[in-house]
């Protein structure tokens, strides 16, 4: 195998949010494997869950199975938060919980009660950008758009906990979230600039 | 330490820009459609074999379940068992693997049967209910070991002018054989359709395409229908790299279910999935010889390629056509078969052929100018041509020379050790590398539509998709240059197969075919306003054509500028509410019959070598792009910097890997195929010679995302060889593969 050259800050950031991944979410391929003898299972009762969504609170009753990412994007329809692997690798779906940056896409939903969730569509005022995101419109930190939500959401974090005294800090910090269309040095650049600005965010 | 002009902030943002940054952009599996139904596929655990049984009994008891679908109750599609006598015209055909068709397993992976659920967790939990048994084959995916049989590959193509294998008589040459794995373009956004049946011949498709109508007539062609009761719409694309150039399971199985039951049916493939359901660039084995005299000059090149396809259809790309045309050499010989595996299609990938060809034949003038004790800078200049060889056409621009002029500065080639090994920088062994890059620059046929109404706005129209190079910024600069009006009065609409005809986006040909056309639909509309102004403007009437222009969203009278009128007061005066009109743009371009039009680029790199791990350090690249004028020069400048970032992947980390006992991808996955992140990024410096080639179209505007990847892996290896004297020719440059204690 290819050693995969992850960061120590990538690796333990998947550590943090792994530990979920495996509970539903294994790729249909292994799932095949194991195929057979499987028994019906029964219709999963809904649960209720409360929680607050870019300040709004939401009072529903879920598939206790139903991750954040899709109960964002399929049942809420707040589909700034993107799917790009359901397996904690890729940071299209990054959002804030509590404050903190996490992987929603590896959350189950009802793990999160009562809990304060900000997305990509929370961090602007109306048509009023945030200033990271008007930092990544400047610096065209972005082709194709889809990793932007996540990358977004990862930089806030980033100049909010002060990972930004230097290029290869921001850069340590962001390896959570892949940019495939490789905007990463303009990304850099938006996140060096706000965080220079000194602008509370 | 990053003060020069490449990170002067540019003020010309996005015109779609904003929207991608607050989550409001719309991507294909996010539109809300009411009694929407999940599709997932169940695939195939084995390469190859047939479907003995496959028992959807429980799957389809399972709570939420709607329908399972599979080759024993897929409702009979017209393109997949097309009439022997349409054959020819090919009529109702569906090109590719016929999924949920047949009982057969073409590959490992393969999609054998789609569960229908009322939500993605139903219909997910379903999946490990179907019970599959299979006859099992023998399959055949190992390249390495196949590609040397003869009896398994396809005929070959060869080409030849001159003598053949001439390199071997010259006093200096070299012979080498290059290898190249699966590499997968991965977009962020996967593969997905949502198809719903408007009634019981028309369907619309929300679906991740880089080619609207190319989808809409490969549904059309499948199903039996009218091109123009398939619509077809994808506003945002989330990357593709050429992923998105064809349709692929997703598309009619998300058609078939919908149909099936009459609903609208939502299909996302899984990461996984996308390593073989969307396309791949294909393995590669290459092989080159090349000799120059003592001087230099080149005196043959023979370069023969072999690259795998499925083995139910032929995919081929341009390897070997690169040593045919971008250096000065009157011998050249070469031969290209392709090895079909039990793997599925690949497709073209960022930098289709050249990618691969360029990696090899810019790897190989590297070695050889170690051998003339040259530098492989002067060793291409001595070999430049202005004149294409193969076709003896003149280039209609080549401006390379430029491009190693400004490389060679920036990236302190003046520093480079003639030796290579011989320089060490804080613990790391130091080497500087550059290779070129080509590809193809033509342009297409694209037809436009133009409204211009009396408020004096401008809204055009064409059935293109934008992937992510910024296609709505740069038309709308090319629209707002050609009417000589405001950026902010323009609206170029995208992403829809009801626009008039657009291209596919691939091949670099979007600015130069569809720029065309808009540029065409704006002259003739500033034509038809002073038309308009002859006919109702008193202080125009009798005036020529030829004596007016259209400026600032006035006309004026050429030859006395006071003689003016607004077109907003023009469209009022002549009680008009829209000027709309349609254009078509051709393809044929009579300078296209007197040069030979390509863009070029030169990637230049320095990096270390860590003499402890072999880990490659990339520390500076500067890439340079000479494609025309460059029409958007931000989102241009990010298209070279994704370009060499593909690179970086392509050089020294991306690679499929196969384990051969089974057939199976045993990668797939962000976490075990790794692409670049942020921290593997150096700064990368982007230039442009930025000089007009009115020869291909009237913008003077040609591609550049091909080349923009294009030999930027040969530049990495030849830079570690320069660092530790260690030449690799097989991709991607790996930490054991350097393994210093072998230097």
């Amino acid at each position: 195998m290819n050693p995969c050259h992850f960061s120590d800050a990538r690796r333990g950031f998947l550590k943090k949010t792994a530990s979920l991944a495996a509970l539903y979410l294994t790729p249909s391929i292994l799932v095949n494997a194991v195929a057979a003898e499987t028994i019906i299972p029964a219709p999963i009762p809904k649960e209720k869950l409360h929680l607050s969504i870019n300040g709004k609170v939401f009072d529903l009753e879920i598939d206790a199975r139903t991750t954040l990412l899709n109960l964002l994007r399929e049942q809420i329809g707040y589909t700034g938060t993107k799917k790009g692997c359901e397996m904690g690798q890729c940071g299209a779906c990054t959002i804030h919980i509590n404050g903190k940056r996490t992987k929603s896409c590896i959350q189950l939903a009802l793990n999160h009660q009562n809990n304060q969730i900000t997305t990509i569509e929370g961090l602007s005022k109306g048509d009023d950008l945030h200033p990271m995101q008007k930092a990544f419109l400047k610096h065209d930190a972005f082709q194709c758009g889809y990793c932007t939500s996540g990358q977004i959401m990862s930089a806030v974090a980033c100049v909010r906990e002060g990972q930004t005294k230097n290029r290869d800090m921001i850069k340590s910090y962001m390896d959570t979230n892949i940019c495939r269309c490789g905007a990463y040095q303009n990304i850099v650049d938006a996140i060096e600039e706000v965080a220079k600005s000194g602008t509370k965010i | 330490m990053y003060n020069n002009i490449n990170t002067t902030i540019l003020q010309d943002e996005r015109v779609d820009g904003a929207d991608k940054t607050n989550g409001k952009a719309k991507y294909t599996a996010e539109y809300q459609l009411p009694n929407l139904a999940y599709g997932v596929f169940v695939t195939s655990n084995i390469a190859k074999g047939t479907i003995k049984e496959l028992d959807i009994s429980k799957a389809i008891a399972a709570p939420g379940v709607l329908d399972v679908i599979y080759y024993a109750n897929c409702p009979a599609v017209p393109g997949y068992n097309p009439n022997a006598s349409e054959r020819p015209k090919n009529v109702n055909e569906w090109r590719g693997h016929k999924v949920l068709y047949d009982n057969k397993v073409r590959f490992f992976g393969q999609p054998i049967a789609l569960i229908v659920a009322d939500s993605f967790e139903n219909a997910n939990a379903a999946i490990r209910l179907v019970k599959t048994v299979y006859d099992k084959e023998e399959h055949e995916t190992n390249f390495d070991v196949l590609r040397k049989d003869p009896t398994k590959l396809k005929p070959a193509v060869t080409y030849k002018r001159g003598q053949e294998k001439a390199f071997a008589t010259a006093s200096k040459f070299i012979e080498a054989e290059y290898n190249i794995p699966i590499e997968v373009h991965l977009p962020m956004e996967m593969h997905a359709t949502i198809a719903y049946w408007e009634g019981e011949d028309k369907i619309t498709l929300y679906d991740k395409t880089q080619g609207p109508k190319s989808t809409q007539s490969t549904v059309a062609r499948t199903f039996g229908l009218q091109e123009k009761n398939v619509r077809v719409i994808a506003e945002n694309v989330g990357g593709g790299f050429g992923s998105g150039l064809r349709s692929w399971a997703n598309v009619p199985a998300a058609c078939i279910a919908s149909k099936k039951l009459n609903r609208p049916v939502k299909i996302v493939l899984t990461r996984p999935q996308m390593f073989n359901l969307a396309g791949y660039r294909p393995q590669s084995w290459q092989k080159i010889g090349i000799g120059a005299d003592a001087s230099g000059k080149f005196i043959g090149i023979t370069h023969e390629a072999i690259s795998n396809t499925s083995k139910y259809e032929d995919f081929r790309e341009g390897i070997v056509n690169v040593s045919r045309f971008l250096y000065a050499v009157d011998n050249v010989d070469t031969k290209y078969n392709v090895l079909p595996l039990d793997l599925s299609t690949p497709i073209w990938m960022r930098g289709p052929g050249e990618a691969s060809g360029c990696f090899a034949l810019e790897s190989a003038i590297d070695e050889l100018s170690y051998q003339l004790n040259m530098d492989p800078i002067d060793l291409r200049i001595k070999n430049f041509t202005d004149i294409n060889p193969e076709n003896k056409m003149p280039f209609s621009a080549i401006n390379l020379k430029d491009c190693y002029a400004y490389g060679k500065e920036k990236i302190g080639w003046k520093n480079r050790p003639n030796k290579p090994g011989t320089l060490k920088e804080n613990g790391m062994h130091i080497g500087y590398g550059m290779a070129v890059g080509v590809f193809g620059a033509g342009k297409g046929t694209a037809s436009v539509r133009a409204v211009f109404s009396k408020d004096g706005r401008l809204v055009l129209e064409c059935a293109v998709s934008d992937m992510g190079p910024g296609t709505t910024t740069s038309m709308t600069k090319i629209a707002s240059t050609s009417m000589q009006m405001p950026l902010d009065k323009i609206k170029f609409k995208l992403g829809d197969s009801d626009f008039p005809a657009g291209p596919s986006q691939g091949g670099s040909g979007t600015t130069s075919t569809v720029g065309s056309a808009v540029d065409m639909a704006c002259k003739t509309l500033q034509q038809n306003l002073k038309e308009l102004a002859i006919q109702f403007a008193p202080s125009f009437a009798n005036k020529l054509i030829t004596e007016m222009e259209v400026k600032n969203e006035y006309i004026y009278l050429t030859t006395d500028a006071s003689v003016k009128i607004s077109v907003t007061d023009l469209m009022k005066l002549s009680n008009k509410e829209v000027i709309d009109i349609t254009i078509t743009s051709n393809g044929n371009n009579p300078s296209q019959m007197k040069y030979t039009s390509n863009s070029f680029s030169a990637h230049f790199v320095k990096l270390g070598v860590d003499p402890k791990t072999g880990k490659v350090k990339l520390l500076k690249v500067v890439t340079t792009g000479d494609n025309g004028k460059v029409i958007s020069p931000k989102t241009a400048r990010s298209q070279m910097l994704g370009g060499v970032v593909g690179g970086i992947g392509m050089a020294l980390t991306e690679q499929v890997q196969i384990d051969h006992t089974t057939g199976q991808i045993i990668n797939s996955s962000f976490g075990t195929y790794q692409v670049p992140l942020h921290s593997m990024i150096p700064h990368i410096d982007v230039w442009f010679v930025d000089k007009p080639d009115y020869n291909v179209n009237p913008i003077g505007a040609k591609g550049l995302g091909e080349i923009a990847l294009i030999g930027f892996s040969a530049a990495v290896a030849n830079a570690v060889y320069n660092a530790i004297g260690k030449r690799l020719r097989d991709l991607p440059i790996t930490p054991e593969k350097i393994n210093l204690k072998k230097v």
